[in-house]
């Protein structure tokens, strides 16, 4: 529960700590360069059974040569992106050192630019006519083993995080290069386990995790149960409830994840308050959407039009997300094109809408009120998430994707204050375990990647004695669980933006337990 | 012979520009974007999205903000290498029009912006350690043609003069098919044939970041996906 978190022992009386304790460290800083450091980074590779279930061959397939190159102009005459990007670089040098990877690990293929030309120079010896004749003057080579193994240790190492494309003059996404790659290591049978596998749980349990629907209701019934000794109300954790409005989709995480569970029941305390009618799916159990990190879009549409089933099947009006990056980018970006039209909903409404959107428009209209006090062991600042900062929108003006938070943050806690300008909103540092890297085999890159972010909020722990960071995406608030302690934060110095809005909201005849301690 | 050599070579290298511009644009503007990709600050509207466009084109703004010597090396050679492309209007109007009269005595100034641009960027790509491991024999040519090809314009301004009046009796002939002898003064020739090589190669290399630019999906993209369903043609074939 949110009670039991104590602010870090540096912070007294929210008073700023009395001795630096780090020195300032610029969090854009890039290490030393150092050819091919990183060159033995390789995530493990998917088993044939995680392979096949999404179509793909099960191991290397013996003409993958062949195989590749055509898989590479099927993708360039599909993908308007990959055409103009591949022709269009001339190699400026304005990306180089905006990779979080790249500033991290100094491996200069982790260079946006460098990461792209292992693909471009590929591109450039089949499909160009300067590379089929003069090779070496335009850098062009052939596809060979070695290549493809580099494409794969390399594009493992992109969380497609899109801060390149922010600095590029063309908007250069190397995103969208490192997807068409890792779609080529698929179909010539080089699939990345972490993805693969979860993909294939997805398809097959309904979510990321494997958690079949028994499991789920009675874990959500142990919510409300929580629930209710804390605030003396049944308050509900539906599921699958026909007629209800709102569909709320969310992240696995949130059933079994600290913090993301604070944010869970933050939406739910944010429901009972307005008196909503929602539920939840087992079948649309999961928002996040890996198809987008392997760049396939047969799978991205599959996961998708699992959850527009879903929304038939209750009937709900509405489908609201809950906080989770990757699947925000799917769902604001993408899901009308992969599985619209949803004329089938209330069209009052966005569809979909985001957590944060719904919780925002009751603040404004003053439905939800809060109590900021219960927030005051926090000094907190808020991680843009990349792919809801660079890949998605909120609200109805352009950038109410970093205000929509940061304002149900100060509605909701006395002391918050954000990072250094040129690590947040669109230009904001990537946690270092998207894009499908969030994987204990490649925990190395993805401390090294964190380091920019984590430098920052070690400047703002000594500027003004931030204790904890708010993040809304899944993969961020479990990664930070992970690298922080390197930094001298305990583990719980992340949390879900929600979690904040559940230890201050007002909730009509709740007990205050803080009024029951004074009795006794 | 050299009057011969000089009217098929440029009547090949406009070819190449204009013919090969052509079937390049027409690949960027048809294949299909099938997913909404712009990033931020995106536009909601069009009129939101020429104006982004427009000022990424004039001003560079991105790159403003993402490295200010590269910015300040690539406008300096940009703007300058329009000034004096218009410029040269003079060669192929017959009388001048108004407006390239009057940017005649700029063009000369504009010719030193830009190769004090190009000298700049080919030094950043020399020197900075990143630049040499990502550039390739052509990134440093294509800078090396480009400064030759202003170097030998300026030694007929102000080292060896041509007979101007002639070279523009030869461009205005090429252009009605009436070919006039080419002054055979070797800086002239040296800046023509380079010009040639520059107009042949621009569909086949980067330069096409020229045309590439406009056909950006992250930049030229409309973020309304919410409000208006994108779907392209093999998306939709999916659906059947």
């Amino acid at each position: 529960m949110p009670e039991t978190i104590n602010p870090t022992n540096r912070i007294h009386n929210n008073n700023r700590p009395a001795d630096p304790v780090t020195p300032y460290l610029d969090p854009l800083d890039m290490a030393d360069l150092v050819p091919g450091c990183m060159s033995q980074s390789h995530s493990y590779e998917a088993s044939p059974v995680h392979q096949e279930k999404l179509g793909f061959p099960g191991e290397l397939v013996d003409d993958w040569h062949d195989k590749a190159i055509n898989k590479m102009g099927d993708l360039v005459s599909k993908y308007k992106s990959l055409r103009v990007f591949l022709d269009s670089c001339v190699k400026c040098g304005a990306c180089a050192d905006k990779c979080h990877y790249g500033m991290g690990t100094g491996d200069p293929k982790n260079m946006p630019v460098a990461r792209q030309n292992l693909f471009r120079s590929v591109y450039r010896r089949y499909f160009t006519t300067a590379g089929k004749y003069v090779p070496a003057l335009v850098g062009a080579r052939d596809l060979t083993i070695e290549v493809l193994d580099e494409w794969y240790s390399y594009f493992h190492q992109c969380s497609q995080c899109r801060r390149c494309s922010v600095y590029c003059p063309y908007g250069i996404d190397t995103a969208e290069i490192s997807m068409a790659a890792r779609e080529i290591l698929d179909t010539v049978g080089k699939g990345q386990k972490y993805c693969n596998e979860i993909i294939g749980k997805v398809h097959e349990v309904g979510n990321n995790l494997g958690m079949p629907a028994k499991a789920m209701k009675a874990t959500l019934e142990d919510f409300e149960e929580d629930l209710e000794d804390e605030t003396g109300l049944e308050i509900k954790m539906p599921l699958d409830i026909k007629g209800a409005d709102i569909l709320l989709v969310t992240p696995s995480a949130d059933f079994f994840a600290e913090p993301h569970i604070d944010g869970l029941l933050g939406y739910a305390k944010v429901f009972h308050e307005a008196g909503a009618s929602w539920t939840m799916s087992t079948t649309a159990s999961e928002a996040a959407n890996f198809g987008m990190f392997i760049g396939s879009y047969e799978n991205m549409r599959k996961v998708s039009l699992r959850i527009r089933k879903a929304a038939e099947e209750l009937g709900v009006k509405r489908i609201i997300f809950g906080e989770c990056g990757h699947a925000w980018r799917v769902a604001y970006s993408f899901l009308n094109t992969l599985a619209g039209p949803f004329d089938f909903l209330d069209s009052r409404y966005p569809v979909p809408q985001h957590i944060c959107e719904y919780t925002w428009d009751l603040i404004e209209r003053d439905i939800i009120k809060f109590d900021k006090s219960k927030n005051d062991e926090y000094r907190l600042t808020f991680h843009d998430s990349c792919n809801v900062a660079r890949g998605s929108g909120m609200g109805d003006k352009p950038g109410d994707q970093f205000e929509i938070p940061r304002d149900i943050l100060k509605a909701t806690c006395n002391h918050y204050f954000d990072m250094e300008e040129n690590t947040i909103r669109k230009e904001t540092v990537c946690c270092g375990g998207g894009g499908g890297l969030l994987t204990d085999d490649l925990l190395d890159l993805r401390k090294k990647g964190a380091s920019p972010r984590m430098k920052a909020l070690s400047n703002a722990r000594e500027e003004n004695g931030v204790t904890h960071m708010a993040a809304i995406c899944a993969i961020c608030k479990s990664q930070f669980a992970k690298v922080m302690p390197g930094y001298d934060f305990e583990i719980d110095s992340i949390l879900s933006v929600h979690q904040m809005v559940s230890n201050a909201i007002i909730l009509t005849g709740a007990i205050d337990p803080d009024e029951e301690d004074d009795d006794e | 012979m050299l009057t011969s050599f000089y009217a098929v070579l440029f009547y090949l290298a406009t070819l190449s520009l204009i013919g090969g511009l052509g079937i390049r644009i027409y690949q960027f503007a048809s294949t299909p974007a099938p997913l909404k990709i712009p990033t931020p600050s995106a536009a909601r509207t069009l009129w939101g999205v020429a104006f982004r466009m427009f000022r990424e084109v004039a001003f560079f703004e991105t790159l403003f903000r993402s490295n200010k010597w590269i910015w300040f090396f690539g406008i300096l050679f940009h703007a300058g290498l329009l000034l004096v492309v218009l410029r040269h209007l003079r060669y192929f109007t017959q009388p001048v029009w108004f407006w390239v009269e009057l940017i005649q005595p700029f063009g000369i100034y504009a010719g030193f912006a830009m190769l004090i641009g190009l000298t700049g960027l080919l030094l950043r790509r020399m020197i900075l350690t990143a630049m040499r491991y990502i550039s390739a024999p052509s990134d440093y040519l294509m800078l090396i043609l480009l400064i030759t090809i202003g170097a030998s314009g300026y030694s007929m301004k102000f080292g060896a003069h041509t007979d101007i009046v002639a070279v523009k009796q030869f461009f205005l002939g090429l252009m009605v098919f009436d070919w006039q002898p080419i002054p055979a003064d070797l800086p002239l020739l040296v800046h023509l044939l380079l010009v040639a090589v520059l107009m042949i190669i621009f569909p086949f290399s980067k330069l096409l970041h020229a045309p590439g630019i406009f056909f950006s999906p992250t930049l030229n993209q409309v973020d309304n996906a919410r409000e208006k369903r994108h779907i392209v043609a093999w998306a939709a074939d999916m659906e059947k």
